[in-house]
């Protein structure tokens, strides 16, 4: 059966809390505070939302349930999205069809994490059960090695190089310099990429993000609240969601995305080179290399060099993590799941700002979520654009 | 190629003995089936009953037929280094002191992909021979070793941090009397390792060994008998900080049963056995569990010899088994008290030796230098879980098939 459309459903009032390397506060904070600036930026208040979803890892021991008491909320559509990088598009296909249905009429979809001291540390030691008994002990202390194990593969099967990869973190770094928000401030040259310390080889300082706090949120409604509401909004043209596909490769060089890239397009109707900008999942440049690979920009194995030849920056010829990505603007838990998202429903609302692309009209996200084990498990992507 | 480890420096008594840190050692239920087959030095996964599939990491379902009808059963070793990093960077206190760590993808023959340790002599894509072995915090981890020997692969950074291995460490031998010490002793030095003190009760009584061992370079003879608090204490007063590993090898053996033995001789048992082994740990385990960290010769395991009968009594030797149970008790606890320490604690389950008081039962008999040798090959890979000699593996197989058919024929004589 073919899939329905999104249809008289679009995304309105993204919103970014402003990350900070280390917090105090708690999700419950961080979560009240993207939602209330959201609520704000569309002139709402808590009361108008009849629907929530959330995705956060420091929630413990509350849940969204909780949060709706906390939060003196009282949806009649309530979600948990616990799929960290691909949390946003999945509380987005989710809360959209809710809307469409009529199950919700606004659905506020939340991100939210905090970092307190040794935070990051605690989190990762209780990640998941397969992370307990069979990464953990091993010295990981986190992704870095699980994705420097699948570096090392990629660069041995596809002849890339780290200067390859440099060009990703090196363009995002350079997009970030115009986002006030960003933890990153430093301009980032290739040198400086190439000559920095090692974490876990091949994976150097700047192939890794910085573990912060901060939330992201925005919202799902019809597209005539939107437009009572006067709201700039974007369009949902397609989506996809998979999980845990491809099990039997024995290193991932390849998401679920290779599973339903023809799905995806086919129900945008458009093809890769319509996009005029790409927000991928960026944990680690080489993450962004297959997403573009997998999701229909360049044959597997070429995404690096494919990538190498243009300009990524917001004037370029590609522009991609347009507000700088977790790499430069900061990595806050579930929030890193929503962070491509919200810059792209600003991109095609044209209400970017400082890292407005140019007459952006389509954008593609992409998220990747939950290193489980020795890989993520959950990849997700969607095509938004401007309404004609 | 593996750099030989160097006999550590005099330890500067100014500096700071570095606090014990661990792996991380959380594990669920299912995964603790690797700890039991590395406590043994076998290669098991957990397989599916039912549609045969071996899977890794363990899981409560079969993840190909959601059969929950999961066995651990052994595997072939072999592997394939499919990726490697080395981590330079690591949030875990444990990893961080230890950089930079080696780790890689590796391609079972048995089937699953898995994470592992990566022995330094295995090359880039090479193939590899697979170990399950305890790390610092007793659980069982995944190393991949070189196909074939090298030279001073026992040496490896992430083998020694892991290891129990005797080399350039100072052992105590509890019993100098037990009829294992001299091969021990010889074994031990063979192995390696830096001095072996040696415990001999009863200085007045003749001792046979004695030209044996004082031919011996880097061995001494020291008072102690572990049903004397006192000379434990004096012991442990002149040399407890550098006991590094120690082996508690004191057991009293006497045929008889509960009607036809002798109070003396159960009591004898019991104070030699069960509270000798407290007795030992009162004064050395503090210092142990204290230097788990404490450099190339750190403090790294405890070993009890234990009768194999104490898994199963064995009428005829009534008192002896159960001061075997009773220690055997005792030292499981202990195991999990110096565990926080990063020691390790080794049972070695002695079938009858070839001795005096086992005169009359028939073969298999242990020959003393089997049981050290054992003892050695169990220090070396750095097990918890050694039955030496073919009644020791027998009892111990029969034990985990199932105890009370085991207690029944043992009862029987069988």
């Amino acid at each position: 059966m073919a899939r329905q459309g999104y249809d008289g459903v679009v995304l309105a009032a993204p919103y970014t809390e402003p990350y900070t390397r280390f917090s105090n506060e708690t999700a419950h904070w961080w979560i009240a505070r993207a939602l209330s600036g959201s609520l704000r930026a569309a002139g709402l208040t808590p009361r108008d939302i009849d629907g929530f979803a959330v995705a956060s890892f420091t929630l413990f021991p509350d849940t969204p349930v909780a949060l709706t008491q906390h939060l003196g909320l009282s949806p009649r559509w309530l979600d948990s999205v616990p799929m960290g990088g691909a949390s946003g598009i999945v509380a987005l296909r989710r809360a959209a069809r809710a809307v469409q249905a009529g199950d919700a009429d606004i659905v506020a979809c939340v991100a939210g994490d905090t970092n307190p001291i040794d935070g990051f540390r605690k989190l990762l030691s209780g990640f998941s059960r397969f992370a307990l008994d069979a990464s953990y002990p091993y010295g990981y202390g986190g992704p870095n090695a699980s994705f420097a194990l699948l570096m090392d593969r990629y660069m041995a099967d596809y002849g890339a190089s780290r200067a390859d990869f440099g060009h990703i973190a090196v363009a995002q770094r350079a997009n970030a310099l115009r986002n006030p928000h960003a933890l990153m401030k430093k301009p980032l040259s290739l040198d400086d990429y190439l000559t920095a310390r090692p974490i876990a080889e091949p994976i150097a300082l700047f192939d890794c993000v910085m573990p912060c706090a901060g939330a992201e949120a925005f919202l799902v409604m019809t597209e005539d609240r939107a437009r009572t509401l006067n709201l700039p909004f974007a369009r949902i043209s397609a989506t996809i969601e998979r999980h845990n596909a491809f099990a039997d490769d024995p290193i991932q060089l390849r998401g679920g995305w290779a599973v339903d890239v023809d799905e995806l397009w086919q129900m945008a109707g458009l093809v890769p080179q319509d996009m005029d900008l790409v927000q991928t999942y960026d944990d680690y440049p080489v993450i962004s290399a297959l997403q573009f690979e997998d999701l229909g920009f360049c044959a597997k194995g070429e995404g690096a060099a494919f990538l190498a030849a243009r300009d990524l920056t917001i004037t370029g010829d590609l522009p991609h993590n347009t507000s700088g990505g977790q790499l430069s603007a900061g990595q806050a838990g579930a929030a890193g799941g929503f962070i491509g998202l919200t810059e792209a429903i600003r991109q095609v609302t044209r209400t970017a700002g400082p890292t407005q692309v140019a007459d952006a009209a389509r954008a593609l996200v992409s998220g990747f979520g939950m290193i489980n084990f020795d890989r993520g498990l959950c990849s997700a992507a969607c095509v938004l654009e401007t309404p004609s | 190629m593996t750099q030989p480890l160097a006999p550590p420096p005099r330890k500067n008594p100014a500096r700071r003995t570095p606090v014990p840190t661990l792996p991380p050692g959380t594990r669920s239920r299912a995964a603790l089936g690797l700890s039991l087959a590395a406590a043994q030095g076998r290669f098991q996964l957990q397989t599916c009953t039912d549609c045969g599939a071996v899977q890794y990491p363990p899981r409560d379902a079969c993840h190909r037929c959601l059969s929950t009808a999961l066995a651990w059963q052994d595997q072939p070793r072999g592997a394939q280094l499919l990726a490697e990093t080395t981590i330079h960077a690591s949030p875990d206190p444990y990893f961080r002191e230890r950089l930079p760590w080696r780790a890689g993808t590796v391609q079972l023959d048995a089937g699953p992909v898995a994470l592992a340790h990566i022995h330094g002599d295995v090359l880039r894509g090479a193939r590899t021979r697979m170990a399950l072995m305890l790390d610092r915090a007793g659980q069982g981890v995944l190393v991949a070793l070189p196909e074939k020997e090298t030279p001073h692969m026992q040496d490896d950074p992430a083998l020694r941090a892991m290891g129990t291995h005797p080399r350039h460490r100072r052992i105590l031998i509890a019993d100098a009397r037990a009829p294992e010490a001299p091969a021990l002793t010889r074994a031990l030095l063979d192995a390696g390792a830096a001095h072996v003190f040696l415990g001999l009760s009863e200085r007045w009584r003749p001792f046979p060994a004695q030209p044996t061992l004082a031919a011996m370079e880097n061995v001494t003879l020291h008072p102690l008998d572990v049903t004397d608090a006192e000379s434990i204490t004096d012991l442990a007063g002149s040399i407890g900080g550098k006991v590094d590993i120690l082996i508690n090898n004191a057991r009293h053996i006497r045929p008889g049963g509960v009607i036809t033995g002798t109070i003396h001789d159960a009591g004898d048992a019991l104070e030699k056995g069960a509270l000798g082994l407290m007795r030992l740990a009162h004064a050395f385990g503090p210092a142990l569990a204290a230097r788990g960290a404490d450099g190339v010769n750190s403090a790294a395991a405890w070993v009890t010899v234990l009768p194999a009968q104490a898994l199963a009594h064995d009428p005829a030797f009534a008192a002896s088994t159960a001061a075997g149970a009773a220690t055997r008790a005792l030292s499981l606890s202990l195991r999990a008290e110096l565990r926080a320490g990063g020691i390790r604690v080794l049972h070695v389950h002695a079938g009858p030796v070839d001795d005096e008081w086992h005169q009359p039962l028939p073969p298999p008999k242990l020959a003393p230098k089997a049981l050290a040798r054992a003892i050695v090959q169990g220090l070396e890979q750095g097990l918890e879980e050694v039955h030496a000699g073919d009644v020791a593996r027998d009892i111990a197989e029969r034990f985990a098939r199932n105890p009370a058919l085991l207690a029944r024929e043992m009862e029987g004589g069988a």
